[in-house]
């Protein structure tokens, strides 16, 4: 078949909608959000902006609405009011037909994995190409999926196995293969370090801060450990009376008087993770001092 | 519309230079990539300092061709640089599918495995069984450790609740019998036999059958499901550790509600079927309502009552018992509680129409035919 060929069948097959390339410097724009179920009010007056390129950290005591958030900003819960624009595009109000071609330019990793437990791990990654690039060649997703899965530091012969044969860590980084199978320019990740151990958490953190800087991420990232804010995060949005109470880098947010930041960076664990990332008194210098 | 990727070919002191334009994205190297494969000519170097973005598809397709034809990629800038390293670093040539082995093979050793897990299965079910029943003997020795609340709750859900639906499908099933009979019958001028054929059928099978079919869809697999989460959730192993028994505090009281409650509605839904006989005779065949249930009691035998509710709390023991074995082989995934509740109400149907079967050759022995 002749190129000219080639090019005319894959633009046939091809879906037409496709998202353009974000230039824009906040790839999210929230103003004035309001989220409640029934009379419990969730988020109110909610503003935040993410900037490009950074890796974003969300912090915020158990029911301040964190995954409530990141599911308003993928379009999973309708907010009551604000505004949500993700690349430029607002969300809040839109047919959702026709964010189709939005959900093309992120990746989301819900906290149990959530993987198609009826499909393997290397066919979970293909789930999407096929959703949004029905013209890739067969053989180009396989080549797709093997690296990705390999990228997302898993053995290359996890791609023929099923979820229920791996463990909680393995599933997030299957989880997180099948986010990144689009390369996305924006990447959820919703507690990807609760239930893993130490070292698997921090190995899975570095992965991330890799992935951010190679393939240029910008991330949201919901958590509750204070190692991984302290090891990745650019900047940190604090959520608490349903609002984004402080945001910026961490050194900033200890400045903060608000008695829940202070107890959250300073309480024992808050303390133990600063000087594990050497901002405090680490231990060596600490044993230096005691010769 | 998409700008595609594309390339142009270019020779220089015999040196063929492949120079790709466009951006090299997910979005755009769909047909690249499939002119790339068909490419056959050799090629020295790649050229990409004129496609603009880059992500880790397009360096991958560049970096399978680089290294299809041995050539030097030139003219990445840092970002793509960068891509190309960390899919270089990713290569894995592993399967997509899980493997499998041939038609051939694998019908027989599915066959064989579930004739040896039938086994196996038949010889745990008996052990639950026994179980059970050592569980109920204690329970009889020291009755008050028997669930009372947690029995009348069961009672109340796989017997009360369930009237309105049993009765309503009694009387509707009346109704085909007694018009359906009525249709054959008339041919020999037997009309008034429909009264001994739903009289007799409603008392002996139907009734008790339907229920149980009943009970099983509805009742089996809400033991099963209930079961099943709860040994998903741990809960069942909490119990064990505090030295509760799961038998004793989950499986007796439904077994009990099972086994008490089938007698009763087995013999409600043949009572509302041969009304509905009535209702469908006065109505089509011109026998009264009353003549109707009058006749009823001149023909039908007392022993026809017996065997229905002999039969009944059997079948209520088998649909609790294959309910709750299947909800306390849960283990795993979520998609394992669908099967087995599923396996549970398929189980337990089959087996009661097996033992009906058996039933009715007793009773024909026995003189109750």
């Amino acid at each position: 078949m002749s190129d000219d060929a080639i090019e005319a069948q894959v633009a046939a097959e091809a879906i037409p909608e496709v998202a353009e390339h974000f230039d824009g410097e906040y790839p999210i724009l929230i103003k004035g959000l309001k989220n409640s179920f029934g009379d419990q009010v969730v988020h109110e007056g909610l503003d935040l902006e993410v900037r490009r390129g950074e890796v974003l950290g969300v912090v915020g005591g158990s029911g301040t609405g964190k995954s409530v958030l990141m599911r308003s900003i993928i379009g999973l819960q309708v907010p009551d009011e604000g505004s949500i624009e993700v690349f430029g595009h607002e969300i809040v109000g839109a047919n959702p037909e026709d964010g189709l071609g939005l959900r093309s330019r992120w990746g989301v990793l819900f906290q149990g994995g959530a993987l198609f437990s009826t499909l393997t791990v290397g066919e979970n990654v293909e789930v999407p190409l096929k959703q949004f690039y029905p013209e890739l060649d067969a053989e180009l997703m396989h080549e797709i999926a093997r690296y990705k899965v390999v990228l997302s530091g898993l053995p290359a012969d996890t791609a023929s196995k099923y979820p229920s044969e791996l463990s909680g860590g393995m599933r997030k980084r299957a989880g997180l293969a099948r986010a990144l199978a689009l390369d996305p320019e924006l990447l959820f990740l919703d507690e990807p370090t609760a239930g893993l151990d130490p070292i698997g958490a921090a190995r899975f953190d570095e992965l991330t801060r890799d992935l951010a800087d190679t393939l240029g991420l910008t991330v949201f990232l919901i958590t509750h450990d204070l190692d991984t804010l302290y090891a990745i995060c650019d900047r940190v949005a604090v959520l608490a009376d349903g609002k984004v109470i402080a945001i910026g880098t961490i050194p900033e947010l200890l400045k903060s008087d608000h008695p829940w930041i202070q107890e959250y960076f300073n309480g024992p664990r808050g303390r133990a993770a600063r000087s594990g990332a050497g901002l405090g008194k680490t231990v060596d210098s600490h044993g230096q001092t005691g010769d | 519309m998409r700008e595609w990727a594309a390339y142009t070919l270019e020779e220089e002191d015999g040196r063929a230079t492949l120079v790709v334009t466009g951006p090299l994205l997910i979005s755009t190297i769909g047909a690249l990539d499939r002119e790339l494969r068909a490419f056959d000519a050799p090629v020295d170097t790649i050229d990409i300092s004129q496609c603009g973005a880059v992500d880790t598809v397009g360096a991958w397709v560049v970096l399978r061709f680089a290294r299809e034809k041995k050539a030097e990629i030139v003219g990445a800038d840092g970002q793509a640089e960068r891509l190309l390293k960390a899919v270089e670093q990713a290569h894995s040539n592993a399967a997509i599918e899980p493997p499998r082995s041939r038609l051939r093979l694998r019908v027989p050793e599915a066959v064989g495995k579930q004739v040896v897990q039938f086994g196996y299965g038949s010889r745990e079910m008996l052990g639950f069984a026994g179980h059970i029943i050592v569980t109920a003997l204690a329970t009889l020795a020291h009755p008050s450790r028997l669930r009372v609340t947690s029995v009348f709750r069961q009672i109340e859900l796989v017997g009360i609740s369930a009237l309105f639906i049993i009765g309503l499908m009694s009387f509707l099933v009346g109704i085909v019998i007694a018009q359906q009979g009525a249709a054959q019958l008339e041919q020999f001028g037997a009309e008034i036999y429909t009264i001994n054929l739903t009289g007799r059928l409603s008392m002996r099978e139907l009734g008790v059958l339907m229920t149980a079919i009943m009970v099983a869809g509805r009742s089996g697999s809400s033991f099963a499901a209930q079961l099943g989460t709860m040994k998903l959730t741990e809960e069942v192993d909490a119990m064990r550790t505090i030295g509760v028994s799961p038998i004793e505090a989950l499986v007796l009281p439904r077994v009990i509600a099972a086994v008490v409650m089938m007698p009763l509605l087995g013999f409600y839904a043949a009572m509302l079927s041969i009304v509905g006989g009535a209702s469908i005779a006065a109505l089509t065949l011109h026998i009264p309502f009353g003549t109707f249930l009058a006749r009823t009691q001149q023909v039908v035998p007392l022993y026809d009552v017996w065997v229905g509710l002999i039969k009944a709390p059997v079948f209520g023991l088998i649909i609790a018992l294959s309910g709750c074995y299947q909800g306390m082989q849960v283990k795993g995934n979520s998609e394992e509680v669908g099967m087995r509740t599923t396996m549970a109400v398929v189980q337990a149907i089959f087996l009661v129409i097996v033992l009906d079967a058996f039933f009715a050759v007793f009773f024909d022995k026995v003189g109750w035919a």
